[in-house]
């Protein structure tokens, strides 16, 4: 784990201090689970559209090199400057470049979840830029110095009390104003200002289409399009993984993506940019990021197929109650849990435990990833690496014996001794955080397998029934 | 002996992609889901009052002439690329920064497609004339005609040509938010409202 | 027809009733059941909690114990799930993969298998159904809420023949109930809040019992009920098809 930073189990306890919080977190998400339930079941064709959409991005992982050298070749015939990033520090440094050469001190950015993983904000401020994020979620947390904790409803763990209290500090909106559309309206008019000021803006990708060297940005507030059609330059970040092979195939993911998300039929505004307009700079940076080295890794590899639509995040009833800040992650929930491990196995190993795997994640996949088996199999890879707890390991090494040999185990569950320990619930933990809210199971006169072999005995000298037996029993 | 030159960025990022992807897969056969429904207008107009735009009907342009008209009494600042309706514009969309759109209170633009299944509307850059133009006004009407609606997202991608122009935009109704305890807000950064013409 | 049940270690130990009721009803409708005394566990404790290369030991001795049984059932949708994504065997690979084929969860075995159609079953109370996890998603016991395809419900089917039994609907279908494993201790907050909510669902709608077919889930219900003084009691789905 981060030194200073508490681990998934730690934090949910954190957040489950209020109680009518954590309720409120979980039906607001909820309802945007529900949401996404009505739109998918009104679209017969449904399921055969996440097929299809997985096939395609299965098809792209398998030829990525191919695709983004296609890509490459027709957007630089586009005018765009494409550049090339191995990892977070390269990407940012080449922002700062941009910034540099275009002579501009500030920036506004609209919502792209590859700079929050490659920490953009803090580098560019290091370096005497300012940053303003435009998505309204976003310049939410930004203002309170916080990660968003969703990637597709950045400020969901607030309530409109705090950002009344925040835009009241901010913006200077009335004192106690909590009214949505209220401090909308400030947020729009200050963010006018941005938009209007700025001259260079930064945007993500949803898709990067390799046959045409477009790609395409998908936000439902216009902010997108407010910075990158006022700015001089407009630079646009991506992961590799976002490039699709032909037009044609976000019919399928514009159809899937906004419906996964919020239920809606579609985001407000599906911009696809190709060419600078007359007298802008248009920059594209692909990064890479571990994203390669995740390509390297056959059972996790599906990972990289993803929208970004949050839908797991929504489903996840643990995500709902734990809240996104508590998986340390700039992308937290199921898919943050498998993505996580693979850039920092040390800091991550707790994420693929802060889960049931209960599995309605990989159902509402749009690209159906399989979560909640890599869930299971980051487990597998931690334990094996060593990323987890000494104690835990050496408590299952003691099961794993007890449960091979039946003498071992008829032993240990008749002296009762170590019962406990090698219950599913209790393996390699102390007994204490059951018992802190739940009462034990209390042990009955006698085990199945006792009263079994006592009505085999019974059997060979007469005839017993397994009715009276049982009532025996209870 | 000269040393090799360092790889660059790209060319490291693109040897690790070959040495780490898996064995090439298929593109699927059929992407194109969905039945088409025989008439489009009806789903086009729920959709879109379902995003929170306004549907008006109009058998030819005086219609739509007289609607803005009533609609919007007392707007100033109205720019309009629509051929048929520029009598209604007293804003010149001929200024060189785009920043001077700002004032503009009502855009009215034709649309190029709409699509029955989302509301989405697709226009270019030459619909526009500037691409900030949709985003940056406080209201924005579009004008499209019933013939130019298709059924799905796929059906509207065979008919365009998405590198026709430099920019183009699926539009779906007027701007918004939920990002205040999902609460549904109209008018985030973008357009305040959105009415469609929809005519013939 | 030879069947082996197989039940998992925690219900061997505190659940008896459960086994019993297995057992009872599988004999009631005609089949020939033992019960291997070898028998351990699946090896999903430690398998759930990144230690699967640890299991070895428990898969042979679950090849050994059930080796040349017809048909396995086992009142668990987990267990069984287990079994049929991970068994393997150093000494009998063969027969493992054969096992994992047929292993059957109860309700499943009795509605594809045996093809129950009627039950004398009679249980006059109002029940909430709460589904495990990884009987529905993993066996695909019940549609799963979040696809688009028609409904069924294999328990559902089996419940439906129990005369005066009334299944409650529920808000949220198939929310899982934050036992997990080591989840429910390594995760104590959130595992016993997820508890508390799925239990609130069953008692907005007035439900007299929670009965599921994982004991698992039941056992964190039942903690978490008694805890709070709750008259609402918890049952296998095997007790319910097996009472008169």
């Amino acid at each position: 784990m981060k030194t200073n930073i508490p681990d998934h189990a730690t934090a949910s306890v954190a957040f489950n201090r209020d109680e009518s919080y954590v309720d409120w977190h979980d039906e607001t998400l909820w309802f945007v689970r529900q949401k996404r339930d009505r739109a998918a079941m009104a679209l017969p064709e449904w399921e055969d559209l996440r097929e299809t959409a997985s096939q395609i991005k299965n098809h792209v992982l398998s030829n990525l090199d191919g695709l983004l050298e296609e890509f490459e070749r027709k957007a630089q015939a586009n005018g765009i400057t494409v550049h090339w990033a191995v990892d977070a520090q390269e990407h940012n440094q080449i922002v700062l470049e941009i910034m540099r050469g275009a002579g501009a001190k500030q920036l506004v950015k609209s919502k792209s979840m590859l700079t929050e993983e490659c920490h953009l904000n803090p580098f560019l401020q290091k370096h005497g830029v300012e940053v303003i994020d435009s998505d309204l979620g976003e310049r939410i947390v930004q203002l309170r110095g916080e990660p968003p904790s969703h990637i597709v409803l950045p400020a969901i763990h607030l309530k409109k009390k705090d950002i009344g209290e925040l835009f009241h500090k901010y913006l200077g909106t009335e004192k106690g104003a909590t009214d949505p559309q209220y401090l909308t309206e400030a947020a729009r008019q200050h963010l006018r200002e941005t938009f209007l000021t700025r001259r260079v803006a930064l945007t993500g990708i949803n898709f990067a289409i390799a046959e045409t060297g477009g790609f395409v940005v998908c936000t439902n507030e216009g902010n997108a399009d407010m910075g990158a059609h006022l700015a001089d330059v407009h630079i646009a970040s991506m992961g590799f993984e976002k490039i699709i092979p032909k037009t044609e195939h976000l019919g399928v993911f514009l159809r899937l993506l906004a419906r996964s998300a919020t239920g809606q039929p579609i985001t407000t505004y599906c911009s696809h940019f190709h060419r600078a307009r007359t007298g802008q700079q248009m920059h594209l940076i692909i990064v890479d990021n571990g994203r390669s080295a995740q390509l390297g890794r056959p059972e996790f590899r599906a990972s990289l197929k993803c929208i970004r639509c949050g839908a797991c995040m929504n489903t996840c009833p643990v995500y709902r109650r734990s809240g996104g800040h508590s998986y340390h992650n700039a992308v937290a929930g199921p898919i943050g849990a498998i993505l996580a491990p693979n850039l920092n196995m040390r800091e991550n190993a707790d994420l693929p435990f802060a889960s049931t795997l209960c599995g309605s994640c990989s159902n509402v996949c749009p690209v159906k990833i399989d979560i909640d088996k890599q869930l299971y199999l980051w487990r597998q890879v931690l334990a094996k690496e060593g990323y987890i707890s000494g104690v835990k390991e050496a408590g299952l090494q003691v099961a794993a014996k007890v449960l091979a040999s039946p003498t071992l185990f008829k032993w240990t569950f008749r002296t009762g001794r170590m019962v406990m320990r090698t219950m599913p619930f209790v393996v390699g933990n102390s007994l204490n955080p059951w018992f802190d809210d739940r009462e034990m199971p209390t042990a009955p006169k006698e085990s199945f397998r006792q009263w079994w072999e006592k009505i085999r005995e019974k059997a060979n000298a007469e005839e017993v029934k397994n009715v009276e037996a049982f009532e025996k029993l209870k | 002996m000269p040393s090799a030159p360092t790889p660059t960025s790209r060319e490291r990022i693109l040897a690790a992609i070959r040495q780490n992807k898996p064995s090439l897969q298929p593109l699927p056969e059929r992407i194109d889901w969905g039945a088409v429904p025989t008439n489009l207008i009806t789903p086009f107009k729920t959709m879109l009052q379902a995003i929170g735009a306004t549907v008006v009907e109009a058998a030819d342009y005086e219609t739509v002439r007289a609607h803005v008209r009533e609609t919007f009494p007392d707007v100033a600042n109205i720019a309009v690329t629509v051929p048929e309706l520029t009598d209604l514009a007293d804003f010149s969309l001929a200024v060189a920064d785009p920043h001077d759109l700002e004032l503009i209170n009502l855009a009215i633009l034709p649309g190029a497609w709409g699509v029955a299944e989302n509301g989405a509307i697709w226009l270019t850059e030459q619909e526009m004339v500037h691409r900030a133009l949709p985003f940056i006004t406080q209201h924005l009407a579009l004008v499209i005609h019933r013939e130019r609606l298709v059924a799905t997202m796929h059906q509207a991608y065979e008919r365009i040509r998405v590198d026709k122009t430099g920019f183009g935009a699926f539009i779906a109704g007027p701007s918004k938010t939920a990002d205040i305890e999902q609460s549904l807000v109209i008018g985030a950064h973008g357009a305040r409202s959105l009415v469609v013409y929809l005519l013939g | 027809m030879k069947i082996a049940l197989f039940l998992p270690c925690y219900v061997d130990q505190f659940y008896p009733q459960v086994g019993v009721a297995t057992l009872q009803l599988l004999q009631k409708l005609g089949c020939d059941v033992d019960f291997p005394l070898s028998q351990t566990c699946c090896g999903q404790p430690m398998a759930n909690a990144g230690f699967e290369h640890l299991t070895q030991g428990c898969n042979d001795n679950f090849v050994r114990a059930f080796s040349g049984y017809d048909y396995v059932v086992a009142p668990s949708g987990s267990c069984v799930l287990h079994i049929k994504e991970h068994l393997h065997s150093t000494e009998n690979e063969a027969e493992a993969l054969r096992l994992r084929h047929c292993v059957y969860e109860l309700s499943e075995f009795l509605t594809d298998i045996l093809k129950v159609e009627s039950l004398p079953a009679r249980f006059p109370h109002r029940v909430g159904m709460h589904v495990s996890c990884h009987g529905q998603r993993g066996l695909k016991l019940s549609q799963m809420s979040e696809l688009n395809a028609p409904g069924f419900s294999k328990p559902g089917a089996l419940l439906a023949m129990v005369e005066g039994l009334e299944l409650i609907e529920l808000d949220r279908k198939d929310e899982c109930c934050g036992f997990g494993g080591t989840f429910c201790v390594s995760e104590e907050a959130v595992s016993v809040k997820m508890g508390n909510d799925r239990i609130a669902d069953h008692l907005r709608h007035g439900a007299e019992y929670i009965i599921g077919g994982d004991v698992s889930c039941l056992m964190h219900f039942e903690g978490l009920l008694r805890r709070q003084g709750s008259t609402v009691k918890v049952l296998h789905l095997a007790e319910i098809l097996n009472s008169e």
